[in-house]
């Protein structure tokens, strides 16, 4: 890559040669600093498209998620009418994935982002309080740990009877866990920092103390973490789908889609479940990157 | 205000004990002094004699699953009460408002993710009622008052775009917010080069003397004591052994280990290596009983190591030292007896 010389080190002699060096240096710095900023810019503008797309289903899609074409059952992908073909009742896939985007993208956002606040106080309370606070706080904590996650959701919708929103109640109920965890570990260590004992000095409340010392310097940990959760919800919302424990028919949900198609895979209609599946894929990926690209600039001493 | 002189703070008997994996360390074991109005105290002593311990205890920063503190801590524009046995919420209101404290490093001391601005406006909201309009002025204010140049464009700077010194300006600008009536200062210099040492103890002194407030200044470094406080306490082993005016420390120590720690301090004449205090400081767990300096005291005698005495009169108003032969420190003989033995 240099444009130098590279003779004998030669290059510590000149303090021009070794100006160059250092901006050659830099530029590449600059341009792994601007890599980085590409990789957010990628997810987010992934996640845009996804998002803007599923607003406008009406207009984007011409049929209803539901409306049944009987006359072209399994229809394959670019047939008239359907540009991604059509499932076993005639439905639209096209119109089916849009729709049921809305559903995966609401809890890609609505389950995480309460558990991400939820899990984030409890764990900043247990941490900077320390004591019997802490003590009983990550034995709930621990609890919810003892039991696989996706048996532990099951029995909750099995409970309370499977609907949407009763798979939203199980996802709150049991991943704020992981961001308690997370968050607790980094309290423990922001708490002993000077800073935090310079705010008591100061007179500050426990309260601000907590939410204006301590979360701005920890929160980056948990804000990467609920990228990769925001994920995890959408594939466990489809797994749920597909388990019959989510979106009940007809709505359309990209898990259940799934579900419904694996039986006419091998029966040539390979569509039915694989385009739901890039769905699921895209936005997975837009979440990502989005996850690393903030794991990148919110690193700390990165500044 | 009150008149100069009159007590602002009296720490009586005060004891600060420290439950660790070792044993129990007596970290404060005893300590009595006042600080008047307007007036600069000095504690000077070695690293783990206990200055630090005194300054979180008074503040009542101390741990307290694992600190136990004992004795009473006054101050006195709120009455006769020891501020030790005040509520949480009691002895927040107090922390900012009118006490406040100075840390060593200022490089940790403030919140790297958020502005210097930022930080200074919650401190001097914290303890008053402002506009957002009123308070940002009042930063400007104090950060022009510190010395920071360009204060406006500064507000915007974060931590780590300012140098030691200028963090060690905004930090006291931050602690003065409220204007307290004692700033503890805890080795606000220690971690910043000469010059600038220089520069922050005059400003804090100028400050002390444009507020009236009272200061107490912590410092390994009896150079620094001396240049700015009217009065010097002597720590060692968690106990005061020396207290007095700073002239009379100076030129009278009535303690061997004052002494010492005078003659460790590098001369403009002197030639040849610098003297040190041979030995290292006790441990304070499972502390013999007799003077705590005996085992590294040249004058030392068997009695010493038995008993040792309370704080006595050393002729001269105020002056005391904790030591059984505080009339012969000055006479040279005594130590060429004990350097020929």
């Amino acid at each position: 890559m240099s444009v130098l010389p590279e003779a004998s080190g030669a290059w510590t002699t000149s303090p021009a040669h070794a100006l160059l060096r250092v901006a050659e240096r830099a530029s590449k710095r600059s341009k792994s600093t601007s890599r980085r900023r590409m990789t957010l810019i990628c997810g987010l503008a992934m996640l845009g498209v996804a998002i803007v797309v599923i607003l406008l289903a009406p207009v984007l899609a011409s049929k209803s998620p539901t409306a049944l074409d009987v006359l072209h059952p399994l229809a394959p992908p670019l047939s008239p009418g359907h540009l991604l073909g059509t499932d076993q009742f005639g439905r639209d896939t096209f119109a089916r994935i849009l729709y049921g985007g809305r559903i995966d993208l609401a809890i890609a956002f609505g389950a995480t982002s309460v558990t991400l606040v939820f899990g984030t106080l409890v764990g900043l309370i247990a941490g900077y309080f320390g004591g019997w606070v802490d003590s009983l706080l990550m034995r709930i904590v621990d609890l919810f740990f003892a039991f696989p996650f996706l048996v532990l959701i099951i029995a909750i919708i099995a409970m309370l009877g499977p609907s949407i929103f009763n798979m939203f109640v199980a996802i709150w109920i049991t991943s704020w866990v992981s961001y308690a965890r997370i968050m607790r570990a980094q309290t423990v260590v922001a708490k002993k920092q000077q800073y935090v004992l310079a705010a008591r000095t100061l007179g500050y409340s426990r309260t601000r103390i907590m939410l204006r010392h301590i979360l701005p310097n920890t929160a980056s940990a948990v804000i990467i973490f609920s990228m990769v959760d925001a994920v995890g919800n959408i594939i466990l919302a489809a797994a749920l789908g597909f388990l019959g424990l989510g979106a009940q028919p007809p709505t359309p949900e990209w898990g259940t889609m799934i579900s419904d198609g694996q039986n006419y895979i091998l029966s040539s209609s390979w569509w039915l479940a694989t385009m739901p599946g890039l769905a699921i894929v895209f936005v997975g990926v837009a979440f990502s990157l989005i996850g690393d690209g903030l794991a990148d600039i919110l690193r700390p001493g990165d500044r | 205000m009150n008149a100069p002189g009159a007590p602002l703070l009296t720490v009586d008997d005060l004891h600060t004990y420290l439950a660790t994996g070792q044993g129990v360390v007596r970290a404060v074991d005893g300590v009595s002094f006042t600080v008047g109005e307007a007036e600069v105290v000095g504690i000077v002593g070695e690293s783990g004699c206990g200055k630090t311990v005194t300054c979180r205890t008074i503040m009542g920063l101390m741990p307290k699953r694992i600190a136990f503190s004992t004795g009473k801590v006054v101050y006195h524009p709120l009455g006769d009460g020891s501020i030790l046995d005040l509520p949480q919420s009691e002895m927040q209101r107090l922390r900012g408002a009118h006490l406040a404290m100075i840390f060593q490093d200022p490089m940790t001391a403030l919140n790297p993710v958020r502005s210097i601005g930022d930080q200074l406006i919650e401190a001097v909201t914290a303890h008053a009622k402002l506009s957002r309009q009123a308070a940002r002025e009042r930063a400007v204010e104090l950060l022009t008052r510190v010395g920071i140049p360009a204060p406006v464009r500064r507000m915007r700077d974060y931590p780590f775009q300012f140098s030691g010194g200028m963090l060690q300006r905004a930090l006291i600008a931050i602690a003065l917010a409220s204007a307290p009536r004692l700033l503890l200062a805890d080795e606000p210099t220690t971690s910043l080069d000469v010059i600038i040492q220089d520069q922050i103890l005059s400003l804090l002194l100028e400050l002390q003397r444009d507020t009236g407030m009272s200061m107490i200044l912590v410092s390994h470094d009896l150079a620094v004591i001396t240049e700015v406080c009217d009065r010097v306490i002597v720590m060692y082993g968690g106990q005061v052994v020396e207290e007095g005016d700073t002239a009379t420390i100076i030129t009278s120590p009535s303690h061997p280990y004052t002494k010492a720690l005078l003659e460790a301090l590098p001369q403009a004449d002197h030639r040849g290596p610098l003297r040190s205090i041979p030995g290292a400081p006790p441990s304070l767990i499972d502390t013999p009983p007799g003077c705590r300096f005996a085992p590294r005291c040249p004058l030392a005698m068997d009695e010493c190591t038995s008993w040792s005495t309370e704080l006595v009169e050393a002729g001269g108003t105020g002056h005391r030292a904790r030591c059984w032969r505080h009339n012969e420190v000055g006479k040279v003989e005594a130590w060429q007896a004990s350097d020929s033995a």
